[in-house]
């Protein structure tokens, strides 16, 4: 009888979960290669405001590994987030271009709803598809893709400047701090700058942390990823916990695309092409498992400032062909994910051989009773 | 859930692709009748081939179709896909190329050793993937990713910047028509591939070893089944698809391009997997209701092109497509029809249901 539930119970008392240990291992991963860079590259990796830049340049990514995360955290997947953020950024772009809204303020703030309802949209459907009607989520988010992306191509072929004088100062508008910043060669002081995206990226990072953390649909999530069937007998309405996990995914998508927009203001056909993919490698290099039930946002952050830290290196290095770059970069991603894997067998297995001996401790003590089980 | 799958037997896995297939024939039958004909006509180079869009849906799925065959056994035994298989086919293509050019031109020795070689290299490939998630126990998709995001710069590497042109009748009688055979050879291909599959699963216990790997690893270990090896296995023979695959790629095109073989044919593999009824969570699995999959997706390609549909344009409307497809087949959908089936049915047949123990 006590066979999982009780490993469960075990394994929440312990000091290190494996969610915190691979989120540990990243945190590390990045923190040392980042070190390692800054002593042997120099160049930009000692000013802060690389920092800043990774941040900037991948304020998008960051906010759809997140979306990604909690749909794997609940034992789902969804590919679609790379398109949406291409089909946003086209129709706001479009519809900047086009609108006749005297207010640039209230132009703004209109795309930035047809953002979030594209993204919306987009979750709603799917959460419908996955959790009520029990489709495979691989399918439905694939079909996704395929949607937003081919309605981005209907939308235009061809590439669309947002030429909207509002937005534009939006895209310029930074947050400087002067005392990160640092002396150019000619004297002056040029201070570190923040984009706005980057802001509303760490700010989805810490707002996902807590309701994964402490909201009720979060621990749902989390219950519903690591065993579906006893989160049914738990009284959780399991459909209902799935639905919303895509409808905030879908929703993260529209306001990823709405940054990526800040950050680029152009809408093109290959938008982000690929980005799924980032975005998954992100959250798995947190420590997100593609199974369910384990996985932390604070990670997947350092996930993706791990990818984007490695793909700096690369372009800083003297390796510029863009094939070297590629398979430089594979090779960085099998290490890290490889030696993420061996610190968690090897930890597997001191705990298993911990068991063990626990076991046979138990077993001489007391030999009539407690033989097996623990093989 | 599970329950009901179980109870609708052993048709029921191929009851998507079934209906999929049913709705498109018919759709089409209604749109254009003359969708289907196939008609006997002299091609380019003097040869006497069938044409129609029936043989080129059966044709160009080829290497959709074998490479999801390769990718059910990947799936069933890991609970996972390979998203490498593109861009490790466009490294298979390139060593095949590089070994022509090194034998100094297309005979049929050179052609056979260069299969050979991409073969090796493939499953080469291939056992680096499957090492990491077989021993190192990582999750496929992410073990995967990392050659789906550098293998085509290998294949670059391999064979420089160039797209090599392939001209020789042997070249294209691989990738097209046999002079005096109507039939393109690609088809033998599937066929070939499949039947060689089908004898390892009928002769072998490979089937029924990797179902159990995939249903639960665990209780397969403690019955005597080596769960590394069968992963490794469904990754050699993933590993020969892959080949298979891309060669015909090659062949078909008479050109070797490192950043057009075979691309994005991944997500369309693992989608010909989940339309044939496979789940995508490893386990049970049926090839047939792959290779039905790959075809029912090209058929949507085809039937969209035969509508003036822009190329562009494809992938909304083959989205819709699909999710009508995949809600038809939906396990809701399908006991709720059941359930109407049984009101319809019961005043007139008292004596009960034919289907029992369903809850």
């Amino acid at each position: 009888m006590s066979g999982k539930n009780g490993n469960n119970r075990l394994r929440a008392r312990e000091p290190l979960t494996d969610t915190q240990l691979l989120m540990y291992i990243s945190v590390g991963i990045f923190v040392v290669m980042y070190a390692a860079a800054a002593l042997t590259l120099k160049g930009g990796f000692l000013k802060p405001q690389m920092i800043f830049d990774l941040l900037n340049d991948n304020a998008a990514l960051i906010i759809i590994s997140c979306a990604l995360t909690i749909v794997m955290i609940g034992g789902g997947i969804n590919i679609s987030v790379g398109g949406v953020i291409g089909l946003t950024v086209m129709s706001c772009a479009l519809f900047l271009n086009n609108n006749h809204i005297e207010s640039s303020a209230l132009s703004i703030l209109v795309t930035l709803l047809l953002a979030l309802g594209i993204g919306l949209g987009f979750g709603l459907l799917q959460g419908f598809l996955v959790a009520h009607l029990e489709i495979q989520p691989f399918i439905v988010t694939l079909a996704g893709m395929f949607l937003a992306r081919g309605l981005t191509t209907i939308l235009s072929v061809n590439p669309v400047k947002v030429a909207h004088e509002g937005f534009q100062e939006l895209v310029k508008t930074k947050l400087k701090i002067s005392w990160l910043g640092y002396t150019a060669q000619n004297g002056n002081l040029i201070p570190a700058k923040i984009e706005i995206g980057a802001i509303v990226a760490v700010a989805v990072v810490i707002v996902m942390f807590l309701i994964l953390r402490y909201t009720r649909l979060g621990r749902n999530v989390y219950a519903v990823g690591g065993n579906r069937q006893s989160a049914l007998m738990l009284g959780i309405n399991v459909k209902s916990t799935v639905f919303w996990s895509y409808v905030i995914s879908g929703l993260l998508s529209g306001l990823a695309g709405f940054v990526f927009l800040m950050h680029k203001p152009a809408g093109n056909a290959s938008v982000a092409m690929r980005s799924e993919m980032d975005a998954i490698a992100s959250s798995i290099i947190g420590g997100t498992l593609l199974t369910g039930g384990v996985g932390n946002v604070i990670g997947t952050f350092f996930g993706s400032m791990i990818l984007a830290t490695i793909q700096k290196i690369i372009a800083l290095s003297p390796l510029n062909a863009s094939w070297w770059q590629e398979m430089a970069s594979g090779a960085m991603l099998s290490f890290f994910i490889l030696l993420q894997s061996l610190v968690l067998m090897r930890k597997n297995r001191s705990k298993r051989k911990a068991k063990q001996k626990a076991a046979a401790k138990t077993a001489e003590e007391k030999p009539s009773g407690t033989g097996g089980g623990t093989a | 859930m599970k329950k009901k799958n179980n109870a609708s037997g052993g048709l029921g896995q191929l009851l998507i692709p079934l209906v999929a297939l049913g709705i498109l024939i018919v759709f089409n039958l209604f749109r254009d009748i003359g969708f289907f004909s196939i008609v006997m006509r002299v091609n380019n180079s003097g040869n006497i081939v069938l044409t129609g869009n029936l043989v080129s849906i059966i044709d160009s799925a080829s290497e959709l179709a074998i490479i999801a065959m390769g990718m059910t056994l990947v799936t069933a035994a890991c609970g996972g896909q390979d998203i490498s298989v593109g861009a490790v086919g466009a490294i298979s293509g390139a060593v095949f190329v590089k070994v022509l050019q090194g034998m100094g031109g297309i005979t049929p020795t050179s052609v056979i050793v260069g299969f050979l070689l991409c073969c090796l290299a493939t499953i080469l490939f291939k056992l680096f993937n499957g090492t990491l998630v077989a021993v190192f126990r990582i999750q496929p998709m992410i073990a995967t990713l990392i050659l789906y995001s550098c293998a085509r710069s290998i294949a670059y590497w391999i064979n420089g910047d160039a797209t090599p042109q392939l001209n020789s009748p042997i070249i294209s009688s691989i990738g097209m028509t046999i002079p005096g055979i109507p039939i393109p050879t690609p088809i033998f291909a599937v066929i070939l591939v499949g039947l060689l599959l089908f004898l390892i699963f009928r002769f072998t216990s490979l089937g029924i070893y990797t179902q159990s790997v995939g249903i639960n690893e665990g209780a397969a270990r403690l019955n005597g089944i080596n769960p590394t090896r069968i992963k490794l296995i469904s990754f050699i023979l993933l590993g020969v698809c892959v080949s298979v695959a891309a060669l015909i790629g090659v062949c078909r095109l008479g050109q070797l391009n490192h950043k057009t073989l075979l691309v994005d044919i991944e997500m369309d593999a693992i989608l010909a997997v989940a339309i044939g009824g496979n789940s995508l969570g490893g386990g049970k699995f049926k090839l047939i209701g792959s290779i039905l999959g790959a075809y029912i997706i090209q058929m949507l390609t085809t039937t969209l092109y035969a509508m003036n549909v822009a190329p562009v344009n494809v992938k909304a409307y083959k989205a819709i497509v699909i999710i009508i497809i995949v809600v038809a087949g939906s396990p809701v959908v399908k006991s709720f029809l059941t359930n109407l089936w049984r009101r319809v049915r019961a005043p007139s047949a008292p004596s009960g249901p034919r289907k029992e123990g369903v809850s």
